[in-house]
């Protein structure tokens, strides 16, 4: 019965459930986006130069990945609320403010990621572009266009960890109804109440955009071993 | 077709260099030139500095001690001259693909690259495989599309370090006549071989190296019918040097 009601509510597309996949959506894509400025340059520098202390920044990148959605989204609440050093801005408790909990959230996996696969494609290519005499600015642009599709599945997986996350996005959005309540954080909710089809429904539909998102990986990655090699 | 200022690289003279990692030497005082002509071929066993000695000719490296000139100058500015690795790298892209990248690093216009490919495809027998990953060609084309890629540059100077290691005997000539093909239009050919008989058919002279040291420098048929030193006698032999 309860799965028939999701069902339907998935099916017919429920202004409320419709109302709740765009926000998050608009938020994850965004924090996305944002992460991939910040994170692909990030990764392309620590891949690219030397200077001291590098390791210990990728170290630091890396276990940033693991950060815990929670603490982040306390720092992060810390920092917006109103007697904190942002707080004049009003930004707690909005969609803004869920958005840069999630780009702090991924910013270090696409970095980590990217460094991860630039570096790989810098050691096989070191030798070949350096005997062309190709320059700074064209051998950055040559390992980011070769490495785009390693790049694009770094994107994903961010995309993958931030529609999947719950608690910053409950801590700082306060999960307030029609304004900052994301899949996630309306799963929790709608749990708690007893009101299982929301819930399943959304459940549905965010188990539907995860195994998109992961067979665009797949095939991101079939695309790339079929037209390069 | 080549937009930079063709700057003139040979004689390539190396005077006194010494070449080292850390405490470990890998040349030894060589005093060398490299000059236009038949094809320099470089034989010797392993660790005996030969792709040393092609890297700094290329300016990929520093010596150590003593210098490297080209055409009396020591810059390792733009350049004619190219080299060929022993394991090149294929660019993640078509035949064609990374030949036009190599044009365009080269300085060739973009409306001049398509052409100038085809043509150094078609040169090196890949007319066929313009379109296929370069990464799905197999070791013979690879290397065949690292000579096109090579060409590119419009060198007057192109260095190779072993490159028909590993190929099937129809591959080693394939190479061989292209190497034939690319001397006879006046590009002068460097080369490090394992391969004696492959010495013997496309050298103009042969250098002959053993850890670290040139051992003996001379024209192809004197080298190997009166080899000076006892070293060069006991390789040509095919005798182990350790």
């Amino acid at each position: 019965m309860t799965e028939t009601s999701a069902l339907t509510l998935v099916l017919s597309a429920d202004p409320t459930l419709m109302a709740i996949v765009r926000l998050s959506l608009l938020v994850s894509l965004t924090a996305v986006a944002c992460s991939a400025v910040i994170g692909v340059p990030l990764g392309a520098l620590l891949a690219l130069t030397r200077f001291p202390g590098r390791q210990a920044a990728i170290v630091v990148v890396n276990a940033m990945m693991g950060l815990p959605p929670v603490v982040v989204g306390l720092a992060i609440f810390l920092l917006l609320s109103r007697s904190g050093p942002l707080g004049a801005l009003g930004l707690l408790f909005t969609p803004l403010a869920m958005i840069i909990a999630q780009t702090v959230l991924i910013t270090p996996i696409i970095a980590a990621l990217a460094r991860q696969s630039i570096e790989d494609l810098w050691l096989e290519y070191r030798d070949e572009l350096a005997a062309m005499n190709v320059g700074p600015l064209r051998r950055i642009a040559t390992l980011i266009r070769d490495a785009r599709f390693s790049l694009v599945t770094a994107l994903l997986a961010g995309f993958g960890r931030a529609a999947a996350e719950v608690g910053a996005v409950m801590i700082v959005g306060g999960n307030i109804d029609g304004f900052t309540r994301t899949m996630t954080t309306a799963i929790a909710l709608e749990t708690s109440k007893g009101d299982l089809p929301l819930a399943m429904g959304l459940g549905l539909v965010l188990i539907t955009i995860v195994i998109i998102v992961n067979a665009l990986a797949w095939g991101l990655r079939r695309a790339d071993e079929r037209l390069a090699g | 077709m080549i937009m930079r200022a063709p700057l003139a690289d040979l004689p390539i003279v190396f005077a006194d260099v010494h070449f080292a990692v850390g405490a470990v030497t890998i040349l030894d005082r060589v005093s060398l030139t490299f000059a236009a002509g038949a094809p320099t071929v470089l034989i010797g066993p392993n660790g005996a500095g030969k792709t040393t000695v092609l890297r700094l000719a290329m300016g990929l490296l520093a010596p150590t001690a003593g210098s490297v000139t080209w055409a009396g100058r020591d810059d390792v500015g733009p350049n004619r001259r190219a080299i060929m690795f022993q394991r090149p790298t294929m660019l993640r892209r078509s035949a064609a693909g990374n030949v036009r990248y190599a044009l365009a690093a080269a300085g060739c216009a973009r409306a001049d690259r398509a052409a100038r490919a085809a043509e150094l495809l078609d040169l090196v027998g890949l007319a066929p495989l313009t379109g296929r990953p370069a990464r799905r060609l197999s070791g013979g084309e690879q290397q065949r599309l690292a000579l096109a890629r090579a060409l590119a540059r419009d060198p007057e100077l192109l260095l190779l370090d072993e490159p028909t290691a590993s190929l099937d005997p129809a591959a080693v000539k394939g190479i061989e006549d292209l190497i034939r093909t690319i001397a006879a239009r006046g590009i002068k050919v460097v080369m490090a071989t394992h391969d004696l008989g492959q010495a013997r058919r496309l050298a103009g002279d042969i250098v002959f190296m053993h850890r670290g040291r040139l051992v003996e420098h001379a024209n192809v048929e004197a080298f190997f019918a009166a080899p000076q030193t006892a070293d060069a006698a006991k390789f040509i032999r095919g005798e182990l040097l350790v």
